[in-house]
């Protein structure tokens, strides 16, 4: 069991030069949270409340202006293969087919060609995509790549998987079919999750937990714990959950804290 | 990649229409080309026949395609034409392996170290602009007559090209594809090895493509000045003795030869780097 945490951190982006107004952006504030290994924590928050920033720390790509991001203690320092990411936009290799973006965390750790290729494809069967290793990368609809993208994580064995809305470029059906992809794989992967969202659907749908984010400064207003994950892998059908009666009745919770203050319309 | 900058496919859709409706369909752009092509050889053919220029200044289309023949069977100043050839081809190979072994890790320092780019830009600035045959002389001097000043005074002219779209190539290396590597454990090394290297392809390519033209622009013009065999010398010794026939079987030859290398650069892009359309 691991356990990602988040001690009193906050992030301010330097003043952009010739930007009026000038002085530096404070992006996130107090920032405390935890994300354990049997948990999928999902963020919510209106556009540029902080989100992908808070998940850039987490991976690594950002170091905080205060306070402390660790795995199990140790601080983190950099980006490393513990907290494998997942990207909007896939970030797969074009100059690679699909079995070898799966395999390029295990040619980075040396693992020789045919044993990777190997244990690319056994992934590459987890995820559905048994007959596209041999693919382009351009030869693969949203869906599949990131499939892909998600099987290429996993590769690198990570304590956590870091996702920055990957579902957010996909159409709603295939979108409802890869939430319940996502849950199998967090499931089978015993990576904790921290999942990036701009959906309340898809956060409650799941998130083990689900943690408002509230923009200038983003802090973190709500947090609640959700249950339904646990339903949906137990068999329930991903419609019958949404329709049930407590799920809206949360969903509209959740709107009212993220809208509070304001009229903006968000994603469903 | 081919950008249309056509004025006719520019032009309002209406116009197009109504031009369209007048004239039937349209004429087929190689059609228009091949056309002009036999009317140039043709006003060529009629004038010299008629002797209109004299046939030391302009000789025959037909005169042409027979010392062409000649080129290839006999030669001209002591080598055939395939000779000649082979010692331009060699040049250009040679300058291009050496501007490649250079540049390439010189454009990935600019690109990638700003203390590489400190050392490097000026140089390569002052290089760029300057005409290679204003350093011939100079590269004579020092490293005398032979093959090697030949391939220096190549090599130098493709340089700039192929510094400056390494450069490029891995500065325009995608963000997301850095920090996926990163997050999936790559070291600073394997991050340049196995990302931006590989992002950069395309676009070192195009600068290969590009020094290549650079170069046989270089070649040529070299070579009239200070060899002893290759297409450029030929020319020059047939103009010495007002052997025109020659002068324009080897003008044709360099041409043919330049599509030739353009065409096989483009080959080599697509096959090397399809996925570059799809970024
Ligand atoms: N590199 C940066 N320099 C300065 N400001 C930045 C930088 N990156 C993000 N910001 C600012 O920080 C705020 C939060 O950005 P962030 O990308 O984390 O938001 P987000 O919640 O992920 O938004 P979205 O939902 O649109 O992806 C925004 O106001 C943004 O303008
Ligand atoms: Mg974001």
């Amino acid at each position: 069991m691991s356990i990602l945490t988040f001690r009193n951190v906050s992030l301010r982006y330097p003043p952009q030069p010739g930007r009026k107004g000038a002085g530096e952006k404070r992006v996130l504030d107090g920032i405390n949270l935890q994300v354990a290994s049997d948990e999928l924590v999902a963020v919510i928050g209106r556009s540029g409340s902080g989100k992908t920033s808070l998940l850039n720390l987490a991976a690594g790509f950002l170091a905080p202006s205060t306070g402390t991001i660790t795995v199990d203690g140790a601080p983190v320092r950099g980006p490393g293969a513990d907290r494998a990411v997942v990207f909007q936009d896939d970030a797969l290799y074009p100059w690679l087919d699909a079995r070898d973006n799966v395999a390029f965390p295990l040619k980075l750790k040396g693992v020789p060609l045919g044993e990777r290729r190997a244990r690319a494809q056994a992934l590459l069967d987890r995820v559905g995509l048994a007959d596209a290793g041999d693919r382009n990368i351009w030869e693969l609809s949203g869906g599949m790549r990131q499939r892909v993208g998600i099987a290429r994580a996993l590769a690198a064995e990570p304590r956590f998987l870091l996702l920055d809305e990957p579902l957010g470029a996909l159409d709603a059906l295939t979108r409802t079919r890869m939430q319940e992809f996502l849950l199998r794989i967090k499931a089978e992967s015993g990576a904790g999750a921290l999942l990036i969202t701009h959906s309340i659907e898809e956060a409650l749908l799941l998130g083990t937990r689900v943690v408002v984010l509230s923009p200038n400064p983003g802090r973190l207003t709500a947090e609640i714990e959700a249950g339904f994950n646990a339903e949906v892998r137990a068999g329930a059908s991903v419609a019958a959950v949404k329709a049930s009666p407590i799920f809206k009745r949360m969903h509209a919770g959740l709107t009212g804290l993220i809208h509070s203050g304001d009229d903006e319309e968000l994603a469903a | 990649m081919t950008f249309s900058t056509d004025i006719e496919t520019l032009a309002p859709a209406a116009d197009t229409a109504t031009d369209e409706k007048a004239a039937g369909r349209p004429i087929p752009v190689a059609l228009i080309s091949a056309v002009t092509v036999a009317a140039i050889i043709g006003a060529w053919a009629v004038a010299a026949s008629y002797a209109l220029v004299s046939p030391v200044f302009l000789p025959s289309p037909r005169q042409v395609v027979v010392a062409l023949y000649n080129l290839v069977v006999t030669g001209f100043v002591d080598a055939t034409l395939a000779e000649h050839v082979g010692a331009s081809l060699y040049r250009i190979f040679g300058a291009l392996i050496a501007s490649i072994l250079i540049g390439i890790p010189a454009g990935i320092a600019i690109g990638t170290s700003r203390v590489g780019r400190g050392i490097l830009d000026p140089i390569v600035e002052f290089l760029r602009p300057l005409p290679p045959l204003a350093y011939l002389p100079l590269i004579i001097i020092w490293v005398g007559i032979g093959e090697a000043s030949k391939i220096t005074v190549i090599a130098l002219s493709m340089l700039p090209s192929i510094i400056l779209s390494t450069s490029a190539g891995v500065r325009s290396v995608s963000k997301d594809h850095v920090n996926a590597a990163r997050s999936l454990g790559a070291t600073r090394r394997q991050v340049l090895a196995e990302v931006v290297l590989p992002s950069a392809v395309p676009s070192i390519l195009t600068g290969v493509r590009i020094a290549l033209g650079a170069g046989w622009t270089t070649l040529v013009a070299a070579e009239l000045v200070a060899a002893t065999s290759g297409i450029g010398f030929m020319i020059q010794s047939a103009a010495q003795f007002l052997v025109t026939d020659i002068v324009i079987a080897g003008i044709v030859v360099i041409a043919l030869i330049a599509i030739l290398l353009e065409f096989l650069a483009r080959l080599i892009e697509r096959r090397l780097v399809p996925w570059a359309a799809h970024r």
